[in-house]
């Protein structure tokens, strides 16, 4: 009787791996980079998340600290809340050093939407539970405080352990939008309610609301057995309630197409942050070079001069093994020149690299901005439609059925 | 024999009823109007109780006054319908709200719980008030007019407990008899009871739940509208669509609450009480059958006595008569009763199409205009060439 359409289910499934749209390589391959690595093993509680999910190195998890906050909630009130740490380090090796790879704040409710947005996309699978919400417990206050210290602790702790078990949970670990819960502070809001999670569950709930009328067709038609007088009427009345409950399969059809669009608006933030980490390597790729270059220009300087400042390992052996001779030190400058013309063109290409890049993927972005733009336009467009339509069918069973029930 | 059945000096018996029909109450012959409401809640050592005011207008002569305002408790109620159901076990006396809600209930003085009773319990006067016999009783004139020391002194008054006790003996043995030869039209009626009772009961539970769907479906959908409130905030092209689509939503929000209203106003409470009165049915048919069989017992036994056959073809004769009036009047009351029931349910369904019918009109009118704003944006902006 309440099972959500089939083709619903199927549609709004946890966002998969790869983006939207064929921007430029650079884009894909920059993605593609994260897509690639090690595997590791899972173990029982621990810290580190599996194989084959957006890491795809170890990880570790914690909520390192709390942190009282005021700002200003949806109604523009003032109102003090505790953030919360949460910072993710890689491991490259096992009992390896651990390097902060990302650190954001968030507060419970951020949590609670994680917590909702999981429980709706993954039905069968029982997602790990949240530390409570008040301080409802604390017997010697005389008030639930939640800006208490033990609370606050207390729930840090709780908090941490949500993290690493949805962490270390094999499917669960998969999803983008964890991922994006760990990775990215500003904005992840206004992504996870893009899913349509939300939409996912008043689907759900108007789909249970025809079926049920669906149960008056039956009764009213049994009934209608009985009834010399009203029989006709009920049974007729019976009909229209059958017609009502059949009409959302259509419209929740219609549903699904704005579900789609509302993804893939998801797509458009992940590609962004893409393209800044592409060009953040390509920066430190470029630094390494002009650093390299520096030190054999210097290199070649003091040669030519004489004077040593920096550590070599030529410097060394030569002052252990006894200076070398001038056409010696004549090869080493003239290598050490070619090194560091072809290091200057290399640096030059880099350069214009690097700016090309930033041009096109900057454009490419913005292409996909007035794309997305438009998309959601159509899209809403045609929620307002379905809902029209929906609406005159509402009209339409119902006056129908008024009639039946008038005749009675 | 006076037709008209409010006039007061119309006989109470129910011989008089054979060739009466009464179909609606014409409001302008109403001559007693009752209304049940200000709960106040009471607490004393031993228990907590609610009192409700109990108001009553009336031209009748045989009220002292044209007002009353008395206060009466659940119990009250009980009391009334246990005398009535005495005084005319073949009448169907209109059913009282359940004594507690059985599932989900932790306080048993919810606003909701209070206000659903009270609505019944106002019904339940109005419909004895409505009933050609039973607005004579003079155990609702007690109950309308009568202030807390003079009611509990009446309820002291008629059979003592031990001839109570007596009867329900005498019932139990009789219901274990059974009755031999019902009468072809009263079997007839219980099998439509059967079958009514299992169909209402039915139509009940259909309409809880929609009534829980539908409120669950509010509950999600007034998240929505500020979603994309929220959402039009982070966008600048789309903000003000955005915007629009959330005071739409808005709006369908509050057309949702009031087709909720409308459902727990005007038909949830229709249906349970044809619920109610389906049980209540059952008890008549089997007040009725006992009746009966307290005849046929006497007649069974004069056949096999000797003596004192003068008695007992005495008692029998009164035992035929009491038969005779019992099943005139349930006959009588019947018709009534399935009147009623068709208009009650036909109106409380019609109602409901109606109300539906305008939620679905109210969206409709918001999702139009604003596609009528869109497409005037539309026309005032210039082309867009598509990839």
């Amino acid at each position: 009787m309440e099972q959500a359409a089939p083709a619903l289910e199927r549609l709004l499934q946890p966002a998969p791996l790869e983006p939207l749209g064929h921007p430029d390589a650079g884009l894909e391959a920059a993605v593609g980079e994260e897509a690639e690595g090690a595997q590791d093993e899972e173990g029982p509680g621990d810290r580190t998340m599996t194989e084959n999910n957006f890491w795809l190195k170890k990880i570790e998890i914690s909520v390192s600290e709390a942190e009282k906050r005021t700002g200003r909630n949806a109604m523009n009130m003032q109102e003090t809340y505790t953030a919360y740490l949460v910072e993710t380090r890689s491991v490259e090796h096992n009992d390896g050093p651990s390097v902060l790879t990302d650190s954001l704040w968030r507060r419970y409710s951020e949590f609670e939407l994680l917590r909702n947005y999981l429980l709706v996309y993954y039905p069968h699978i029982v997602v790990p539970p949240l530390p409570e919400k008040r301080a409802e417990f604390i017997w010697h206050k005389l008030s639930a405080d939640n800006m208490d210290p033990d609370f606050v602790e207390r729930r840090r702790i709780g908090l941490e352990n949500f993290l690493l078990r949805v962490a270390s949970h094999p499917i669960l670990c998969r999803d983008r939008i964890f991922y994006l819960f760990l990775t990215q502070e500003g904005n992840w809001k206004e992504i996870v309610n893009e899913t349509g999670f939300q939409l996912k569950r008043v689907a759900d709930r108007l789909y249970g609301v025809y079926k049920v009328h669906g149960n008056y067709g039956r009764v009213f038609s049994e009934w209608s057995a009985i009834e010399k007088e009203m029989g006709d009427g009920l049974q007729s009345a019976g009909h229209h309630m059958d017609v009502y409950a059949s009409s959302i399969d259509d419209i929740l059809e219609d549903e699904e197409h704005y579900a789609d669009q509302l993804k893939e608006y998801l797509f458009y933030a992940e590609a962004l942050r893409a393209v800044c980490r592409k060009h953040e390597l390509m920066q430190y790729d470029l630094e390494m070079a002009a650093q390299d270059l520096a030190s054999k220009k210097q290199q070649c300087e003091e040669l030519s001069t004489g004077t040593v400042r920096t550590f070599s390992l030529k410097g060394m052996t030569t002052k252990l093994f006894g200076q070398e001779t001038p056409e010696q030190r004549e090869a080493r400058i003239k290598v050490l020149e070619e090194q560091i013309s072809e290091g200057e063109q290399q640096l030059k290409s880099k350069n214009l690299e690097g700016r090309e890049f930033v041009k096109n993927a900057w454009a490419d972005i913005e292409r996909f901005k007035e794309q997305k733009n438009r998309d959601l336009k159509e899209a809403l467009i045609s929620y307002a439609v379905m809902q029209i339509s929906m609406c005159k069918k509402g009209i339409q069973v119902w006056t129908n059925a008024k009639e039946c029930f008038s005749k009675m | 024999m006076d037709m008209n059945s409010l006039s007061p000096t119309m006989p109470t018996s129910p011989l008089s009823m054979i060739n009466q029909v009464k179909f609606e109450d014409e409001p302008d012959l109403k001559d007693l109007f009752i209304t049940v409401d200000d709960p106040e809640s009471h607490v004393t050592t031993i228990e907590t109780f609610i009192t409700y005011r109990v108001a009553t207008q009336t031209s009748r002569g045989e009220f002292d006054s044209s007002e009353f305002e008395v206060r009466r408790r659940y119990q009250d109620f009980l009391w009334l319908k246990g005398k009535l159901e005495e005084a005319h076990p073949t009448l169907i006396i209109p059913p009282l709200p359940e004594k507690f809600v059985v599932k989900g209930m932790v306080e048993r003085f919810n606003d909701d719980f209070i206000e659903t009773r009270r609505r019944a319990l106002n019904k339940f006067l109005n419909r004895i008030a409505d009933h050609p016999t039973l607005t004579f009783s003079e155990d609702f004139k007690v109950f309308l007019t009568a202030q807390a020391g003079e009611l509990s002194s009446h309820k002291k008054q008629g059979p003592g407990l031990l001839s109570k006790v007596g009867q329900t003996v005498r019932a139990v043995a009789l219901s274990m008899r059974g009755v031999r030869s019902r009468p072809e039209e009263f079997t007839e009626m219980n099998d439509f009871i059967e079958t009514f009772s299992q169909k209402i009961n039915l139509i009940d539970k259909i309409s809880q739940r929609i009534y829980k769907e539908e409120r669950e479906y509010f509950d999600e959908m007034k998240e929505y509208g500020p979603i994309h409130a929220l959402w039009s905030e982070s966008e600048e092209d789309l903000a003000d669509m955005l915007g629009g689509v959330a005071s739409c939503l808005d709006r369908c929000c509050q057309a949702t609450e009031r087709r909720l209203c409308g459902l727990s106003e005007a038909l949830l409470p229709v249906v349970h009480e044809y619920v109610l009165y389906s049980e209540m049915l059952m008890g008549v048919m089997r007040r009725r059958d006992h009746i009966q069989a307290e005849l046929e017992s006497k007649a069974e036994a004069l056949t096999y006595k000797k003596a004192d056959t003068d008695l007992l073809t005495e008692e029998i004769g009164k035992l035929e008569d009491k038969v005779e009036c019992a099943n005139t009047a349930l006959r009588a009351d019947w018709e009534r009763w399935k009147q009623n029931m068709r208009n009650d349910i036909k109106s409380a369904f019609a109602d409901t199409a109606e109300r539906n019918i305008h939620y679905y009109e109210q969206c409709l009118a918001t999702w139009e205009s604003f596609l009528t704003a869109q497409s005037d944006l539309y026309a005032k902006e210039p082309p867009e060439d598509k990839p």
